[in-house]
């Protein structure tokens, strides 16, 4: 098990440096460069900016210096700030990333695991049908939508809770936007889950259970949930990465530290430090995600195991 | 010799403290983005600027109106050729750790500033001062030879170039602030790190946690500690508008810097007063292109121009009430009164359009003919209903105008390489004065995007800027103001506000045409 995951973590390298590579050259070809804005500089300024950051020098020996350093672990300045490095900023807001993301999983993985149950169980009757049609809202309506209206309803109108920001990180504060991204995944799951369970439900090791006399609650926790789980799982593995490298929206409604504004920001300022820092931030957490579903799914499934 | 007394800022400092009567307490302010830093020289923009003007303080320091008044120096002279200024500095003023600030300090800044190895965003700002740009290109590699001159500790020297009314205006600016030399060349560029910077301003910074907030708290070190109202700030960063004024409901925020304008009706009725849109030194305008056709010709620029109904810009499209702009300096700008106009300034729309048309006629243009225009500007909400609205107003003339829109880099590229038919711009004032606004137009400065050039008006301003009176000055410049206007070298279109909202709680909050709000004049009422 642990060399094949060593392999596996191994095989990504050849990926990862093509990413990187393809990246920095396209980045190079998008049109303005990170000093152009509202105000031009004069070219005196810019030419001392240029120099700074190595971008006078030709592109290929820019592309060097970067692989360069990426092997010694440094992933270079970031262009929109002058006091943290790429890497500084990524470890500054993967803690408050990373709290909000797994809570938003486990949120979705319990809302959505038990919805889909229910709605199995209850197959074309009531529960079924309110708890699909509130489960759909989550689905449906974009999270720019939804968390307007939460902060709206719970924040002013309600008071209950605040409207936005980290405060001092207590429960208080997460839940709103714990909420607004757990939701659209807790959907996905309870229908992914609920077509699952059905299916299970009708199999032939059921029908022994059930003839065996096992209660309908046993049934399902013992023998329905582990196989049901599998299509659930291998949707989990995205759902994660998705979900711990932050979202734009959240963090800018919320007015939260975090990962997730990085990537459109550095793209849209040509930080191209930063850009470069995050694509390979993500791509090595998405490898790590994925080995983790192929382990789930190892554990889940003897077939896969013995194979 | 002109002599600036202590009367002025101990009149300031009792204004501003009868207006705070209130006991101590933070506030918490909605500042848009992250900094970029909190080094001053390393800086460029209005979030840092809110930051970094609560922490450092220059020579010379704004009050709650954004007038000059004494900061580090209680006092300065000016030479009869007003090329140099001698600072005397305060009696006492230390760093947040104790440390006296010296002339030295402020030596160290400015050639720090200048140093091409440090590429300071805004160090041509401080051009003014003698050879402060050829340090900066790289043609002269010794600092010391910068016109800024520590005579002792207390007495500080700084030589310009040529006499500059600005310069002391220019001063306020966070590129004149000080830093802590002996603490940059211990630590390098971690001097700036929370728990390591030391500040010379009413306030220190404690906290940053990138993409939330910087927490400031007094520094008692400060020589008007005493006096604060305030005990200190939170910057919090939050880019989206709509968030940001639903905090500032649930009293999350005190101060709101900006708002989304489509909600100032709401606002007006559902918290009275507490909205501040006021005239703010930015100017609005269209680039036209002066050296390709069709725009080449002045008779297109100006029926373009003449065209476009100013009047219904700020009120109906924006609904902020932006006042209509037909001049290229706005009104209220310091060392200048009324700026010059365009000619047809207070004709009725009506006339103006048949004239537009008779223009466009006599260039060429007609039914026949019809004129096809690209405008660009950058992707945003505002400038699309603007652009709209003002294609629409073309239209009338035979034009068709085909809108492209670009994210903002892009947009700004294409502009500077003079991509460009007419193209969105906008100017906010460094400093207050005419010439940041007249020299956005003179042959050969990047930000000339339509690439207008006119000898006259260039050497008026050339003219304008050697001269020490202010009164000839200002006529030099109105001059070269109503030549840039009469060729319709760009398309002024409204003069910007600004736009806060402030808690009843808070007092001393003063609208200025800088938009510029200290919080040591502030305070807050729990």
């Amino acid at each position: 098990m642990l060399s094949y995951a060593f392999r596996r973590l191994l095989s990504t390298i050849p990926v990862l440096w093509i990413a990187v590579t393809a990246c920095f050259f396209v980045l190079r070809l998008a049109p303005g460069g990170p000093f152009d804005g509202e105000r031009s500089l004069p070219p005196a300024i810019l030419q001392n900016l240029a120099a700074h950051y190595n971008l006078d020098k030709p592109l290929i020996q820019q592309y060097l210096y970067y692989v360069g350093d990426l092997l010694r672990g440094d992933l270079g300045p970031s262009f929109s700030s002058e006091d943290f490095n790429v890497a500084q900023q990524i470890m500054i807001g993967l803690p408050y990333t990373f709290t909000l993301g797994m809570t938003a999983f486990a949120l979705a993985i319990i809302i959505g695991v038990a919805v889909g149950c229910l709605g199995a169980l209850y197959q074309n009757k009531m529960p079924d049908y309110v708890l699909g049609a509130m489960i759909l809202v989550g689905v449906v309506f974009p999270n720019f939508l939804i968390a307007p209206i939460l902060q709206l309803v719970f924040g002013i109108q309600l008071a209950w809770l605040p409207v936005g920001g980290w405060g001092d990180g207590s429960l208080k504060y997460l839940v709103l936007p714990v909420v607004v991204m757990a939701l659209p995944h807790a959907g996905r799951i309870s229908r992914i889950t609920r077509g699952s369970m059905i299916e299970v439900m009708n199999q032939n090791f059921i029908r022994t259970a059930k003839a065996k006399g096992i209660g309908p609650r046993l049934t399902v926790m013992r023998h329905a949930l582990k196989p049901a789980m599998m299509p659930v799982v291998s949707y989990l593995g995205p759902a994660a990465s998705y979900l711990l490298t932050g979202s734009l929206v959240v963090e800018s409604i919320f007015g939260l530290p975090g990962i997730g504004r990085y990537f459109i920001n550095a793209a849209l300022n040509r930080d191209y430090g930063m850009v470069l820092g995050t694509v390979i931030f993500y791509m090595v957490l998405i490898v790590f995600l994925n080995l983790i579903v192929d382990i789930a799914y190892a554990w889940l499934d003897p077939k896969v195991r013995n194979r | 010799m002109y002599h600036f007394s202590k009367k002025f800022l101990a009149t300031a400092m009792f204004g501003a403290l009868l207006a705070c009567s209130a006991h101590a307490a933070t506030i918490n302010i909605h500042n848009g983005g992250d900094p970029q830093s909190l080094d001053p020289q390393k800086l460029s923009g209005d979030w840092e600027n809110r930051i970094a003007g609560d922490i450092f303080e220059g020579l010379v320091t704004e009050d709650a109106k954004v007038n000059p008044i004494p900061g580090q120096a209680e006092s300065w002279t000016i030479s009869d050729d007003g090329l140099v200024y001698t600072f005397k500095l305060r009696d006492g003023i230390k760093w947040s750790d104790g440390q006296p600030v010296t002339a030295g300090d402020f030596v160290f800044a400015f050639q720090r500033l200048m140093d091409p190895k440090a590429a300071a965003d805004y160090a041509y700002l401080q051009y003014t001062i003698k050879n402060a740009e050829k340090i900066n290109k790289g043609e002269i590699a010794d600092a010391s030879q910068l016109g800024v001159k520590a005579i002792d500790d207390k007495t500080l020297e700084i030589t310009l170039e040529n006499p500059t009314p600005y310069f002391i205006n220019s001063l306020m600016h966070y590129t004149a602030y000080p830093v802590p030399k002996h603490l940059v060349e211990a630590k390098g560029a971690d001097w700036v790190k929370i728990g390591t910077i030391v500040t010379n301003g009413p306030y220190k910074p404690v906290e940053w946690v990138p993409g939330s907030h910087v927490t400031t708290a007094k520094n008692d070190q400060y020589y008007g500690a005493a006096n604060l109202k305030i005990d200190g700030a939170k910057f919090f960063v939050l880019e989206d508008q709509e968030a940001a004024l639903k905090r500032y409901r649930a009293g999350e925020f005190d101060i709101l810097t900006d708002f989304p304008t489509d909600q100032y009706e709401w606002m007006k009725k559902n918290l009275p007063g507490q909205a501040h849109v006021a005239p703010f030194s930015g100017l609005y305008y269209y680039v036209i292109n002066s050296q390709t056709e069709p725009t080449k010709d002045k008779r297109v620029r100006q029926a373009l121009s003449m065209a476009i109904n100013r009047e219904v810009i700020g009120p109906q499209i924006l609904g902020t009430g932006e006042l209509p702009a037909y001049s290229w300096v706005p009104p209220g700008t310091a060392n200048y009164d009324e700026p010059s106009y365009v000619s047809w300034k207070d004709e009725p729309y009506k006339q103006k359009v048949e004239e537009a048309k008779k223009l466009l006629t006599e260039a060429g243009f007609g039914p026949s003919k019809p004129l096809t225009l690209q405008l660009k500007y950058n992707t945003n909400d505002n400038h699309k209903r603007i652009a709209v609205a003002i294609a629409a107003m073309w239209k009338p003339l035979g034009v068709n105008v085909e809108l492209v829109n670009a994210e903002t880099k892009v947009h700004y590229d294409q502009l500077q390489r003079g991509d460009v038919q007419v193209g969105r711009a906008g100017w906010l004032a460094d400093y207050n004065d005419p010439d940041n606004f007249l020299n956005l137009l003179v042959t050969g400065v990047p930000m000339n995007y339509g690439r207008w050039s006119n000898a006259e008006y260039d050497k008026l301003i050339k003219d304008g800027n050697l001269e020490k009176d202010l009164k000839k000055r200002a006529e030099l410049f109105k001059q070269a103001e109503k030549i840039a206007l009469d060729d319709s070298a760009a398309l002024p279109i409204y003069y910007y506000v600004s736009k806060n909202v402030v808690s009843p709680k808070i007092s001393g909050f003063e609208d200025n045409v800088q938009d510029i709000h200290r919080t040591r004049w502030l305070s807050i009422k729990e």
